[in-house]
């Protein structure tokens, strides 16, 4: 599976469109962790436990928009992008979109 | 009183971390950014013409999630009853920014890219409300993502 967040496959030829595929999750931070991050919070610096965690979950919504797309018979999603909101307090919902083709 | 004490602890040890961290964090960043400035991370769509090798893509991404020390979110509060410029924020922003760009490099510089097309950086708030102040920024998530383009075999027929 080739993702690219551009409009083409570069040195490819698109043969076929299947449309709109996407994947979300929504995550809710540990207590624990939660804890620890507030404390972070007097010091500064990175939280490498939520950078682990986010990017842990984008990529499972990015493997569900891959599963949706293989069901469709692509072998390739274009044009991929990436958002982040909060829905609840302390729960985020990562979603990836594309557009799924097929590619020679 | 005692709140007053604990007010100037948390302030001084937020200034002496917070200052300590984000000088080694720029010092690092500056160090990197050296190492990688050959690979150029650009926000045009359209691919390089190359004819002679065979380009394959792939998506590649950096994030990270960065928090303010106590300290300066307790000068921002402060500076927020006059407005202004936020020095305090735009710092720890601009550290955020160039750090998930610095991910996103070293991801494509794995893969042996010689171009990253369509570099596009997305900022999110995190933990909004659970610091102590309703609307107080607390820790940000900046995420970096692009195509990588590598070049790999020389190509045998001319499709183009």
């Amino acid at each position: 599976m080739i993702l690219t967040n551009i409009e083409q496959v570069p040195g490819r030829k698109i043969l076929q469109h299947y449309g709109l595929v996407q994947g979300n999750t929504i995550r809710a931070k540990h207590v624990g962790k939660d804890i620890l991050a507030s404390i972070k919070n007097i010091f500064g610096g990175e939280l490498s436990a939520y950078t682990e965690l986010l990017s842990e979950s984008r990529k499972e919504a990015t493997d569900r928009m891959i599963q949706q797309a293989e069901a469709m018979g692509a072998n390739a999603i274009v044009n991929v992008r990436y958002s982040t909101s909060s829905v609840a307090q302390g729960a985020a919902e990562l979603y990836a979109y594309g557009t799924a083709i097929r590619v020679e | 009183m005692s709140e007053i004490i604990i007010l100037v602890c948390l302030l001084t040890l937020g200034y002496y971390f917070g200052q300590r961290a984000e000088t080694k964090h720029y010092k690092s960043i500056i160090e990197r950014e050296n190492q990688l400035i050959k690979l150029p991370l650009v926000t045009l769509k359209t691919p390089p013409a190359i004819n002679q090798y065979e380009v394959n893509s792939a998506l590649v991404s950096g994030s990270v999630v960065i928090s303010i020390d106590f300290f300066k979110q307790f000068i921002a509060s402060l500076k927020m009853l006059f407005g202004g410029r936020l020095t305090t924020y735009e710092s720890l922003l601009d550290r955020a920014r160039r750090e998930a760009l610095l991910r996103l490099r070293e991801q494509a510089k794995i893969r042996n890219a010689f171009v990253v097309l369509n570099t596009r950086i997305e900022t999110a708030s995190i933990s909004k409300s659970s610091g102590r102040r309703e609307g107080s920024i607390g820790s940000i998530e900046v995420i970096a993502y692009g195509t990588a383009l590598t070049m790999t075999s020389r190509r045998r027929h001319n499709t183009r």
